[in-house]
Protein backbone atom coordinates (compact mmCIF):
# COMPACT_ATOMS: atom_id res chain seq x y z
CA UNK A 1 0.00 0.00 0.00
CA UNK A 2 2.96 2.27 0.82
CA UNK A 3 4.35 2.04 -2.70
CA UNK A 4 1.81 4.08 -4.30
CA UNK A 5 2.29 7.36 -2.08
CA UNK A 6 5.80 6.86 -1.80
CA UNK A 7 8.04 6.78 -4.46
CA UNK A 8 10.12 3.82 -4.58
CA UNK A 9 13.73 5.54 -3.65
CA UNK A 10 12.18 7.37 -0.75
CA UNK A 11 10.68 3.84 0.21
CA UNK A 12 14.36 2.45 0.09
CA UNK A 13 16.12 5.34 1.71
CA UNK A 14 13.65 4.79 5.06
CA UNK A 15 14.42 1.09 4.88
CA UNK A 16 18.05 1.45 4.90
CA UNK A 17 17.79 4.47 7.63
CA UNK A 18 15.66 2.39 9.98
CA UNK A 19 17.96 -1.02 8.97
CA UNK A 20 20.71 0.95 9.93
CA UNK A 21 19.58 2.13 12.73
CA UNK A 22 18.81 -1.49 14.00
CA UNK A 23 22.31 -1.78 13.52
CA UNK A 24 23.57 1.03 15.43
CA UNK A 25 23.90 0.20 18.89
CA UNK A 26 26.45 -2.00 18.46
CA UNK A 27 28.70 0.28 17.16
CA UNK A 28 28.15 3.41 19.52
CA UNK A 29 28.64 3.98 23.02
CA UNK A 30 25.58 3.30 25.78
CA UNK A 31 25.42 6.95 26.01
CA UNK A 32 24.71 7.74 21.99
CA UNK A 33 22.27 4.76 22.18
CA UNK A 34 20.30 6.61 25.08
CA UNK A 35 20.28 9.89 23.56
CA UNK A 36 18.90 8.70 19.69
CA UNK A 37 16.55 6.72 21.83
CA UNK A 38 15.56 10.00 23.55
CA UNK A 39 15.19 11.69 20.35
CA UNK A 40 12.87 9.17 18.66
CA UNK A 41 10.63 9.51 21.71
CA UNK A 42 10.66 13.30 21.32
CA UNK A 43 10.45 13.34 17.68
CA UNK A 44 7.23 11.38 17.32
CA UNK A 45 5.73 13.48 19.97
CA UNK A 46 6.89 16.34 17.83
CA UNK A 47 5.58 14.90 14.52
CA UNK A 48 2.40 14.32 16.28
CA UNK A 49 1.78 17.44 17.06
CA UNK A 50 2.58 18.45 13.84
CA UNK A 51 -0.45 16.52 12.47
CA UNK A 52 -2.66 18.97 14.05
CA UNK A 53 -0.20 22.11 14.05
CA UNK A 54 1.46 21.64 10.62
CA UNK A 55 -1.16 20.07 9.08
CA UNK A 56 -4.23 21.08 10.67
CA UNK A 57 -3.17 24.73 11.10
CA UNK A 58 -4.18 24.40 14.99
CA UNK A 59 -2.68 26.17 17.46
CA UNK A 60 -2.01 23.47 20.25
CA UNK A 61 -0.12 25.24 22.17
CA UNK A 62 -0.31 22.62 25.11
CA UNK A 63 0.75 18.81 23.39
CA UNK A 64 2.67 17.80 26.21
CA UNK A 65 -0.83 16.86 28.15
CA UNK A 66 -1.17 14.01 25.63
CA UNK A 67 2.30 12.85 26.13
CA UNK A 68 2.38 13.09 29.99
CA UNK A 69 -1.07 11.60 30.18
CA UNK A 70 0.11 8.62 28.36
CA UNK A 71 2.95 8.36 30.12
CA UNK A 72 1.25 8.31 33.76
CA UNK A 73 -1.78 6.22 32.02
CA UNK A 74 1.14 3.67 31.96
CA UNK A 75 3.05 4.03 34.84
CA UNK A 76 -0.21 3.86 37.19
CA UNK A 77 -1.39 0.68 35.20
CA UNK A 78 1.99 -0.91 35.63
CA UNK A 79 2.47 0.24 39.11
CA UNK A 80 -0.88 -0.21 40.54
CA UNK A 81 -2.61 -2.88 38.78
CA UNK A 82 -1.38 -6.30 38.46
CA UNK A 83 -2.21 -6.12 34.10
CA UNK A 84 0.18 -7.12 31.64
CA UNK A 85 2.43 -4.39 30.10
CA UNK A 86 0.89 -4.92 26.89
CA UNK A 87 -2.45 -3.91 28.34
CA UNK A 88 -0.88 -0.73 29.72
CA UNK A 89 1.08 0.00 26.48
CA UNK A 90 -2.32 -0.24 24.69
CA UNK A 91 -4.51 1.71 27.43
CA UNK A 92 -2.32 4.28 27.55
CA UNK A 93 -2.57 6.22 23.85
CA UNK A 94 -6.49 5.26 24.12
CA UNK A 95 -6.80 7.34 27.11
CA UNK A 96 -4.05 10.20 26.09
CA UNK A 97 -6.66 10.41 22.47
CA UNK A 98 -9.47 10.22 25.12
CA UNK A 99 -8.10 13.14 27.19
CA UNK A 100 -7.65 14.61 23.62
CA UNK A 101 -11.09 14.48 22.49
CA UNK A 102 -12.41 15.83 26.17
CA UNK A 103 -10.22 19.28 25.56
CA UNK A 104 -10.11 19.19 21.54
CA UNK A 105 -14.54 19.31 22.29
CA UNK A 106 -14.01 22.75 24.00
CA UNK A 107 -10.91 24.30 22.13
CA UNK A 108 -12.38 23.43 18.53
CA UNK A 109 -15.24 25.98 19.28
CA UNK A 110 -12.58 28.52 19.19
CA UNK A 111 -10.03 29.88 16.66
CA UNK A 112 -6.53 29.95 16.62
CA UNK A 113 -5.00 32.21 19.68
CA UNK A 114 -8.42 31.57 21.93
CA UNK A 115 -8.20 27.97 20.65
CA UNK A 116 -4.24 27.94 22.04
CA UNK A 117 -5.60 30.00 25.17
CA UNK A 118 -8.01 27.65 26.15
CA UNK A 119 -5.74 24.84 25.91
CA UNK A 120 -2.99 25.61 27.73
CA UNK A 121 -6.10 26.14 30.61
CA UNK A 122 -7.32 22.59 30.63
CA UNK A 123 -3.63 21.14 30.00
CA UNK A 124 -2.71 23.12 32.99
CA UNK A 125 -5.82 22.06 35.06
CA UNK A 126 -4.49 18.22 34.55
CA UNK A 127 -1.21 19.14 35.26
CA UNK A 128 -2.08 20.43 38.40
CA UNK A 129 -4.57 17.77 39.90
CA UNK A 130 -0.99 15.65 38.59
CA UNK A 131 1.30 17.91 40.47
CA UNK A 132 -1.03 18.10 43.35
CA UNK A 133 -2.40 14.40 43.54
CA UNK A 134 0.25 12.84 46.37
CA UNK A 135 -1.56 9.91 46.78
CA UNK A 136 -2.12 8.55 43.42
CA UNK A 137 0.57 10.16 40.96
CA UNK A 138 2.88 11.04 43.66
CA UNK A 139 2.71 14.75 43.04
CA UNK A 140 5.81 16.55 42.00
CA UNK A 141 8.05 13.54 43.40
CA UNK A 142 7.09 11.27 40.44
CA UNK A 143 6.53 7.67 39.63
CA UNK A 144 9.88 6.08 39.89
CA UNK A 145 11.34 2.30 39.44
CA UNK A 146 8.17 1.27 37.02
CA UNK A 147 8.29 -2.23 36.31
CA UNK A 148 8.80 -2.95 32.95
CA UNK A 149 8.55 -6.26 30.89
CA UNK A 150 12.41 -7.95 31.10
CA UNK A 151 12.35 -8.24 27.51
CA UNK A 152 12.78 -4.66 26.99
CA UNK A 153 14.31 -3.13 30.63
CA UNK A 154 17.59 -2.82 29.08
CA UNK A 155 18.63 0.04 27.04
CA UNK A 156 19.46 -1.80 24.27
CA UNK A 157 16.34 -3.63 23.89
CA UNK A 158 14.56 -0.75 24.82
CA UNK A 159 16.22 0.97 22.02
CA UNK A 160 14.82 -1.51 19.79
CA UNK A 161 11.39 -1.51 20.80
CA UNK A 162 11.50 2.41 20.54
CA UNK A 163 12.73 2.36 17.58
CA UNK A 164 9.88 -0.10 16.24
CA UNK A 165 7.47 1.49 17.78
CA UNK A 166 8.00 4.77 16.49
CA UNK A 167 9.07 3.71 12.59
CA UNK A 168 5.36 2.11 12.83
CA UNK A 169 3.74 5.06 14.16
CA UNK A 170 5.85 7.63 11.70
CA UNK A 171 4.67 5.16 9.07
CA UNK A 172 0.57 5.52 10.66
CA UNK A 173 1.25 9.31 10.71
CA UNK A 174 2.42 9.39 7.19
CA UNK A 175 -0.87 7.00 5.51
CA UNK A 176 -3.05 9.59 7.67
CA UNK A 177 -1.67 12.53 6.22
CA UNK A 178 -1.82 10.73 2.24
CA UNK A 179 -5.72 9.96 3.18
CA UNK A 180 -8.44 11.63 2.27
CA UNK A 181 -8.96 12.56 5.83
CA UNK A 182 -5.55 14.07 5.54
CA UNK A 183 -6.22 15.72 2.65
CA UNK A 184 -9.28 17.31 3.91
CA UNK A 185 -7.61 18.65 7.24
CA UNK A 186 -4.79 20.30 4.98
CA UNK A 187 -7.61 22.02 3.51
CA UNK A 188 -9.69 22.90 6.64
CA UNK A 189 -6.50 24.93 7.50
CA UNK A 190 -5.77 26.49 4.38
CA UNK A 191 -9.71 27.63 4.41
CA UNK A 192 -11.94 27.00 6.67
CA UNK A 193 -14.21 29.21 5.59
CA UNK A 194 -13.94 27.34 1.83
CA UNK A 195 -14.47 23.77 3.73
CA UNK A 196 -17.83 24.43 5.15
CA UNK A 197 -18.87 25.68 1.85
CA UNK A 198 -18.26 22.74 -0.09
CA UNK A 199 -19.57 20.26 2.49
CA UNK A 200 -16.64 19.31 5.00
CA UNK A 201 -17.79 19.61 8.68
CA UNK A 202 -14.72 21.16 10.17
CA UNK A 203 -14.87 21.24 13.33
CA UNK A 204 -15.44 17.65 13.24
CA UNK A 205 -12.12 17.01 10.86
CA UNK A 206 -10.48 19.39 13.65
CA UNK A 207 -11.42 17.48 16.54
CA UNK A 208 -10.41 13.76 14.53
CA UNK A 209 -7.31 15.34 14.28
CA UNK A 210 -6.79 16.52 17.94
CA UNK A 211 -7.61 12.91 18.74
CA UNK A 212 -5.39 11.28 16.62
CA UNK A 213 -2.57 13.77 17.45
CA UNK A 214 -3.00 12.87 21.24
CA UNK A 215 -3.22 9.43 20.68
CA UNK A 216 0.34 9.40 19.14
CA UNK A 217 1.06 11.88 21.96
CA UNK A 218 0.10 9.32 24.32
CA UNK A 219 2.71 6.75 22.67
CA UNK A 220 5.43 8.73 22.96
CA UNK A 221 4.58 9.11 26.48
CA UNK A 222 4.75 4.92 26.40
CA UNK A 223 8.02 4.85 24.36
CA UNK A 224 9.30 7.67 27.41
CA UNK A 225 8.76 5.51 30.44
CA UNK A 226 10.29 2.55 28.70
CA UNK A 227 13.29 4.32 28.52
CA UNK A 228 13.26 6.42 31.57
CA UNK A 229 11.10 3.78 33.91
CA UNK A 230 9.89 6.94 35.69
CA UNK A 231 7.71 10.37 35.11
CA UNK A 232 7.00 13.41 36.53
CA UNK A 233 4.39 16.37 36.36
CA UNK A 234 6.77 18.08 34.11
CA UNK A 235 5.78 15.83 30.89
CA UNK A 236 2.89 17.85 31.30
CA UNK A 237 3.55 21.48 32.18
CA UNK A 238 3.50 24.33 29.22
CA UNK A 239 7.37 24.73 29.55
CA UNK A 240 7.98 21.31 27.75
CA UNK A 241 4.94 21.70 25.18
CA UNK A 242 6.16 25.20 24.31
CA UNK A 243 9.44 23.54 23.64
CA UNK A 244 7.24 20.93 21.15
CA UNK A 245 5.95 23.60 19.65
CA UNK A 246 9.47 24.92 18.80
CA UNK A 247 11.26 22.07 17.27
CA UNK A 248 8.16 21.94 14.71
CA UNK A 249 8.88 25.82 13.96
CA UNK A 250 12.46 24.86 13.92
CA UNK A 251 12.25 21.61 11.45
CA UNK A 252 9.44 22.44 9.39
CA UNK A 253 5.96 22.95 10.35
CA UNK A 254 4.94 22.46 6.32
CA UNK A 255 7.16 19.10 6.29
CA UNK A 256 6.18 15.97 7.15
CA UNK A 257 9.79 14.90 8.92
CA UNK A 258 10.68 18.39 9.58
CA UNK A 259 9.39 18.33 13.02
CA UNK A 260 11.45 15.13 14.08
CA UNK A 261 14.55 16.95 12.40
CA UNK A 262 13.82 20.11 15.08
CA UNK A 263 13.55 17.27 17.91
CA UNK A 264 16.87 15.78 17.08
CA UNK A 265 18.43 19.31 16.88
CA UNK A 266 16.88 20.27 20.18
CA UNK A 267 17.69 17.02 21.95
CA UNK A 268 20.98 17.38 21.00
CA UNK A 269 21.71 20.82 21.35
CA UNK A 270 20.17 20.15 25.32
CA UNK A 271 22.21 16.88 25.84
CA UNK A 272 25.78 18.41 24.12
CA UNK A 273 25.53 22.17 25.46
CA UNK A 274 23.87 20.94 28.88
CA UNK A 275 27.37 19.73 29.40
CA UNK A 276 29.16 23.11 29.54
CA UNK A 277 26.65 25.70 30.91
CA UNK A 278 23.39 25.00 32.14
CA UNK A 279 22.08 28.44 30.38
CA UNK A 280 21.23 26.50 27.36
CA UNK A 281 18.21 27.79 26.65
CA UNK A 282 19.92 30.92 25.66
CA UNK A 283 21.62 29.20 22.95
CA UNK A 284 18.36 27.95 21.99
CA UNK A 285 16.96 31.40 22.23
CA UNK A 286 19.60 32.85 19.99
CA UNK A 287 18.74 29.76 17.66
CA UNK A 288 15.14 30.59 17.24
CA UNK A 289 15.48 34.68 16.38
CA UNK A 290 17.75 33.51 13.85
CA UNK A 291 15.05 30.68 12.95
CA UNK A 292 12.61 33.38 12.33
CA UNK A 293 14.50 35.85 10.39
CA UNK A 294 16.00 33.69 7.91
CA UNK A 295 14.33 30.29 7.65
CA UNK A 296 10.55 31.03 8.68
CA UNK A 297 9.58 27.39 7.05
CA UNK A 298 12.12 25.99 9.01
CA UNK A 299 15.50 23.98 8.43
CA UNK A 300 13.38 21.46 6.55
CA UNK A 301 11.29 23.29 4.61
CA UNK A 302 14.35 25.57 3.52
CA UNK A 303 15.94 22.10 2.23
CA UNK A 304 13.47 21.21 0.51
CA UNK A 305 13.09 24.85 -1.60
CA UNK A 306 16.47 24.66 -2.32
CA UNK A 307 16.31 21.20 -3.33
CA UNK A 308 13.28 21.77 -5.72
CA UNK A 309 14.34 25.52 -6.66
CA UNK A 310 16.82 23.96 -8.99
CA UNK A 311 14.83 21.47 -10.53
CA UNK A 312 11.28 24.02 -11.01
CA UNK A 313 10.13 27.75 -10.39
CA UNK A 314 8.11 27.72 -7.29
CA UNK A 315 6.45 30.88 -6.44
CA UNK A 316 6.05 31.93 -3.16
CA UNK A 317 2.86 31.02 -1.43
CA UNK A 318 0.61 33.18 1.07
CA UNK A 319 1.43 31.76 4.19
CA UNK A 320 -2.15 30.27 5.00
CA UNK A 321 -3.69 29.53 8.87
CA UNK A 322 -1.72 32.55 9.91
CA UNK A 323 -3.82 35.43 7.99
CA UNK A 324 -6.91 36.66 8.30
CA UNK A 325 -8.56 34.88 5.69
CA UNK A 326 -8.30 32.33 6.86
CA UNK A 327 -10.98 33.58 10.02
CA UNK A 328 -13.85 30.97 10.62
CA UNK A 329 -17.08 31.45 8.57
CA UNK A 330 -19.54 33.93 10.15
CA UNK A 331 -16.28 36.62 10.85
CA UNK A 332 -15.45 38.25 7.41
CA UNK A 333 -18.23 37.18 5.43
CA UNK A 334 -20.28 40.12 6.35
CA UNK A 335 -19.76 42.49 3.29
CA UNK A 336 -21.68 44.39 0.64
CA UNK B 1 -39.99 26.38 -7.33
CA UNK B 2 -35.86 25.19 -6.34
CA UNK B 3 -35.37 27.82 -4.18
CA UNK B 4 -37.36 30.83 -2.69
CA UNK B 5 -36.47 33.43 -0.13
CA UNK B 6 -39.00 34.99 1.43
CA UNK B 7 -38.74 38.36 3.49
CA UNK B 8 -35.41 37.88 4.77
CA UNK B 9 -34.15 40.15 6.64
CA UNK B 10 -30.52 40.48 8.43
CA UNK B 11 -28.70 43.67 9.88
CA UNK B 12 -25.34 44.07 11.49
CA UNK B 13 -25.73 46.50 14.53
CA UNK B 14 -27.89 48.69 13.29
CA UNK B 15 -27.21 48.75 9.56
CA UNK B 16 -29.59 46.45 8.02
CA UNK B 17 -27.66 45.24 5.06
CA UNK B 18 -30.54 43.00 3.80
CA UNK B 19 -34.13 44.60 4.36
CA UNK B 20 -36.67 42.50 3.11
CA UNK B 21 -34.97 40.41 -0.12
CA UNK B 22 -37.52 38.08 -1.47
CA UNK B 23 -36.26 36.00 -4.59
CA UNK B 24 -37.02 32.92 -6.18
CA UNK B 25 -35.18 30.70 -8.54
CA UNK B 26 -36.62 27.20 -10.79
CA UNK B 27 -35.16 24.27 -12.11
CA UNK B 28 -32.95 25.38 -14.90
CA UNK B 29 -32.66 28.85 -14.67
CA UNK B 30 -30.18 30.98 -14.88
CA UNK B 31 -31.00 34.37 -12.14
CA UNK B 32 -29.06 36.86 -11.97
CA UNK B 33 -29.49 39.36 -8.62
CA UNK B 34 -28.04 43.09 -9.63
CA UNK B 35 -28.12 46.58 -7.32
CA UNK B 36 -25.16 48.60 -6.44
CA UNK B 37 -22.37 48.06 -4.35
CA UNK B 38 -23.93 47.92 -0.70
CA UNK B 39 -27.22 46.90 -2.06
CA UNK B 40 -26.68 43.30 -0.16
CA UNK B 41 -25.75 41.21 -3.02
CA UNK B 42 -23.11 39.22 -0.85
CA UNK B 43 -25.18 38.87 2.37
CA UNK B 44 -28.06 37.49 0.47
CA UNK B 45 -26.09 35.10 -0.83
CA UNK B 46 -24.05 34.14 2.28
CA UNK B 47 -27.53 33.74 3.85
CA UNK B 48 -28.21 31.28 1.00
CA UNK B 49 -25.21 29.48 1.29
CA UNK B 50 -24.89 29.76 5.65
CA UNK B 51 -22.49 31.33 5.82
CA UNK B 52 -24.69 33.89 7.80
CA UNK B 53 -28.03 33.38 9.70
CA UNK B 54 -31.40 34.93 8.85
CA UNK B 55 -32.64 37.75 11.19
CA UNK B 56 -36.07 37.26 9.94
CA UNK B 57 -37.80 35.44 7.26
CA UNK B 58 -37.21 32.18 5.17
CA UNK B 59 -35.02 29.97 2.31
CA UNK B 60 -36.54 26.74 1.12
CA UNK B 61 -34.70 24.85 -0.81
CA UNK B 62 -36.72 21.72 -2.29
CA UNK B 63 -40.02 23.06 -0.23
CA UNK B 64 -37.93 22.46 2.93
CA UNK B 65 -36.54 25.40 5.31
CA UNK B 66 -32.83 25.93 5.54
CA UNK B 67 -32.46 28.79 7.28
CA UNK B 68 -30.26 28.65 10.11
CA UNK B 69 -28.34 25.15 9.31
CA UNK B 70 -24.61 25.66 8.70
CA UNK B 71 -22.75 25.69 5.36
CA UNK B 72 -21.55 22.07 5.23
CA UNK B 73 -25.43 21.30 5.61
CA UNK B 74 -26.59 23.40 3.19
CA UNK B 75 -23.96 21.99 0.11
CA UNK B 76 -25.37 18.59 0.99
CA UNK B 77 -28.51 19.28 0.43
CA UNK B 78 -27.10 20.70 -2.91
CA UNK B 79 -26.50 24.21 -2.80
CA UNK B 80 -22.83 25.02 -3.60
CA UNK B 81 -20.87 28.33 -4.28
CA UNK B 82 -18.09 30.64 -4.68
CA UNK B 83 -16.84 33.69 -3.07
CA UNK B 84 -16.34 37.10 -4.27
CA UNK B 85 -12.34 37.14 -3.41
CA UNK B 86 -10.34 33.98 -4.49
CA UNK B 87 -11.53 31.61 -1.75
CA UNK B 88 -9.24 28.48 -2.26
CA UNK B 89 -6.75 26.36 -0.67
CA UNK B 90 -3.54 27.80 -1.39
CA UNK B 91 -0.99 25.01 -0.52
CA UNK B 92 -2.69 22.75 -1.99
CA UNK B 93 -2.54 21.42 -5.79
CA UNK B 94 -5.44 22.24 -7.94
CA UNK B 95 -6.37 18.61 -8.29
CA UNK B 96 -6.34 18.72 -4.78
CA UNK B 97 -8.23 21.68 -4.55
CA UNK B 98 -11.24 20.00 -6.03
CA UNK B 99 -10.65 16.67 -4.64
CA UNK B 100 -11.13 17.45 -1.15
CA UNK B 101 -14.92 18.93 -2.43
CA UNK B 102 -15.60 15.59 -4.44
CA UNK B 103 -14.36 13.61 -1.09
CA UNK B 104 -16.75 15.72 0.66
CA UNK B 105 -19.64 14.60 -1.39
CA UNK B 106 -18.90 11.31 -1.95
CA UNK B 107 -18.27 11.13 2.23
CA UNK B 108 -15.10 10.04 2.01
CA UNK B 109 -13.30 13.12 4.09
CA UNK B 110 -12.91 11.10 7.44
CA UNK B 111 -11.55 8.14 6.01
CA UNK B 112 -8.43 7.49 7.33
CA UNK B 113 -5.49 4.72 6.26
CA UNK B 114 -6.51 4.80 2.46
CA UNK B 115 -4.74 6.60 0.20
CA UNK B 116 -6.24 9.96 -1.36
CA UNK B 117 -3.97 9.54 -4.84
CA UNK B 118 -5.91 7.04 -6.30
CA UNK B 119 -9.72 8.08 -4.66
CA UNK B 120 -12.38 10.36 -6.88
CA UNK B 121 -9.79 11.10 -9.72
CA UNK B 122 -12.03 10.59 -12.32
CA UNK B 123 -14.72 12.55 -11.15
CA UNK B 124 -11.96 15.49 -10.54
CA UNK B 125 -10.31 15.04 -13.33
CA UNK B 126 -13.41 15.32 -15.49
CA UNK B 127 -14.68 18.71 -13.38
CA UNK B 128 -10.89 19.98 -14.57
CA UNK B 129 -11.35 18.96 -17.98
CA UNK B 130 -14.51 21.08 -18.14
CA UNK B 131 -13.29 24.02 -16.92
CA UNK B 132 -10.25 23.81 -18.92
CA UNK B 133 -7.72 23.22 -16.03
CA UNK B 134 -6.73 19.47 -16.64
CA UNK B 135 -3.44 20.78 -17.56
CA UNK B 136 -2.64 22.77 -14.67
CA UNK B 137 -3.83 19.84 -12.28
CA UNK B 138 -0.14 19.52 -10.41
CA UNK B 139 0.10 23.23 -9.97
CA UNK B 140 0.09 24.82 -6.44
CA UNK B 141 -3.53 26.75 -6.21
CA UNK B 142 -2.15 30.15 -4.36
CA UNK B 143 0.31 30.06 -7.49
CA UNK B 144 -2.06 30.29 -10.11
CA UNK B 145 -3.37 33.51 -12.38
CA UNK B 146 -5.97 35.41 -10.23
CA UNK B 147 -8.23 34.23 -13.81
CA UNK B 148 -7.43 30.74 -13.29
CA UNK B 149 -7.98 30.76 -9.07
CA UNK B 150 -11.61 31.78 -9.88
CA UNK B 151 -11.86 29.09 -12.67
CA UNK B 152 -11.05 26.91 -9.60
CA UNK B 153 -13.27 28.35 -7.79
CA UNK B 154 -16.35 27.42 -10.07
CA UNK B 155 -14.74 23.39 -10.53
CA UNK B 156 -14.34 23.40 -6.19
CA UNK B 157 -18.24 24.39 -6.59
CA UNK B 158 -18.52 21.79 -8.98
CA UNK B 159 -17.79 18.97 -7.11
CA UNK B 160 -20.24 18.55 -4.57
CA UNK B 161 -22.29 17.94 -7.58
CA UNK B 162 -24.82 20.74 -6.93
CA UNK B 163 -28.57 20.98 -8.08
CA UNK B 164 -27.79 25.16 -7.19
CA UNK B 165 -24.61 26.57 -7.92
CA UNK B 166 -24.28 30.02 -6.32
CA UNK B 167 -21.54 32.24 -7.98
CA UNK B 168 -20.94 35.60 -5.71
CA UNK B 169 -19.74 37.74 -8.78
CA UNK B 170 -17.64 35.10 -10.52
CA UNK B 171 -16.02 37.71 -13.28
CA UNK B 172 -14.88 40.24 -10.54
CA UNK B 173 -11.57 41.44 -11.32
CA UNK B 174 -11.00 39.48 -14.59
CA UNK B 175 -10.65 41.27 -18.09
CA UNK B 176 -13.13 41.89 -20.27
CA UNK B 177 -11.79 38.69 -22.68
CA UNK B 178 -12.06 36.48 -18.92
CA UNK B 179 -15.13 37.53 -18.09
CA UNK B 180 -16.29 36.82 -21.82
CA UNK B 181 -15.67 33.39 -21.59
CA UNK B 182 -15.88 32.43 -17.90
CA UNK B 183 -19.49 33.35 -18.70
CA UNK B 184 -19.58 31.37 -21.59
CA UNK B 185 -18.13 28.65 -19.45
CA UNK B 186 -21.09 29.17 -16.93
CA UNK B 187 -23.48 28.79 -19.33
CA UNK B 188 -22.19 25.66 -20.81
CA UNK B 189 -21.57 23.97 -17.42
CA UNK B 190 -25.62 25.00 -16.46
CA UNK B 191 -26.42 23.15 -19.96
CA UNK B 192 -24.34 20.26 -19.86
CA UNK B 193 -24.69 19.31 -16.27
CA UNK B 194 -28.42 20.59 -15.87
CA UNK B 195 -27.39 22.83 -12.83
CA UNK B 196 -29.47 25.78 -12.17
CA UNK B 197 -27.30 29.16 -11.22
CA UNK B 198 -28.07 31.54 -9.27
CA UNK B 199 -25.07 35.09 -9.79
CA UNK B 200 -24.51 38.36 -9.24
CA UNK B 201 -23.06 40.83 -11.56
CA UNK B 202 -21.97 44.21 -12.28
CA UNK B 203 -21.75 44.46 -16.13
CA UNK B 204 -24.67 45.24 -17.42
CA UNK B 205 -23.80 43.87 -21.10
CA UNK B 206 -23.16 40.54 -19.57
CA UNK B 207 -26.30 40.47 -17.44
CA UNK B 208 -28.79 41.18 -19.79
CA UNK B 209 -26.95 38.65 -22.19
CA UNK B 210 -26.96 35.62 -20.31
CA UNK B 211 -29.83 36.41 -17.81
CA UNK B 212 -33.16 34.31 -18.16
CA UNK B 213 -34.34 36.33 -14.92
CA UNK B 214 -33.21 39.08 -13.32
CA UNK B 215 -34.09 40.31 -9.66
CA UNK B 216 -32.85 44.06 -8.52
CA UNK B 217 -31.63 44.77 -4.77
CA UNK B 218 -31.34 48.35 -3.59
CA UNK B 219 -30.64 48.77 -0.26
CA UNK B 220 -31.29 45.58 1.22
CA UNK B 221 -34.38 45.26 -0.18
CA UNK B 222 -35.80 43.42 -3.77
CA UNK B 223 -37.14 45.83 -6.03
CA UNK B 224 -38.32 43.59 -8.36
CA UNK B 225 -37.70 40.02 -10.34
CA UNK B 226 -38.62 39.88 -13.78
CA UNK B 227 -37.64 38.69 -17.05
CA UNK B 228 -34.70 40.93 -18.62
CA UNK B 229 -36.91 42.94 -21.06
CA UNK B 230 -39.44 43.80 -18.16
CA UNK B 231 -36.57 45.34 -16.09
CA UNK B 232 -35.04 47.32 -18.53
CA UNK B 233 -37.97 48.96 -19.02
CA UNK B 234 -38.94 49.27 -15.28
CA UNK B 235 -39.24 53.08 -14.50
CA UNK B 236 -38.17 52.50 -10.54
CA UNK B 237 -35.01 50.44 -11.71
CA UNK B 238 -33.83 52.98 -14.13
CA UNK B 239 -34.12 55.57 -11.59
CA UNK B 240 -32.50 53.41 -8.79
CA UNK B 241 -29.81 51.69 -10.99
CA UNK B 242 -29.40 51.28 -14.60
CA UNK B 243 -30.12 55.27 -15.16
CA UNK B 244 -27.70 56.46 -12.40
CA UNK B 245 -25.29 54.79 -13.82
Amino acid sequence: MLTGIVDGRWLAAAVIVVAALFVLPSLIPPFYVYMLALIFVTALLAMSLNLVLGYGGLYQFHHGVFYGVGAYAVALILKKTSLPAGVAFIAAPIVAAITGLLIGWFCVRLTELYFGMLQISLGSLIWAIVFRWYSFTGGDDGIHGIPLPPAISSLQSSYYFILSIFALSVAALYLIIKSPFGATLQATRDNPQRCEAIGVNVRRHQLMGIVIASFFGGVAGVLFVVLEHSVFPDLLFWVLSLEVFIMCLLGGWFTFLGPALGAGIIVTLRTFAGIYTEYWTAIMGVLLILLIFFLPEGVMGFLLSKFKGRSEHVEPVPAPSLDTTAARPSTDVASS
Amino acid sequence: MMLQVEGAYKSFGDFGAVNGANLTVSEGELVVVIGPNGAGKTTLFNLIAGQLKLDQGQILFGGENIAGLPPYEICERGIARSFQIANIFHRLTVFENVQVAVLAEQRKSTSLFRPAYNMAVEETNSILESVGLLHKAGNIAGALSHGDQRILEIAMALGNEPELLVLDEPTAGMSPEETFAAMELIQQLARERGITILLCEHDMDVVFSVAESIMVMHQGRTLLQDEPEAVRCNAEVQEAYLGVS
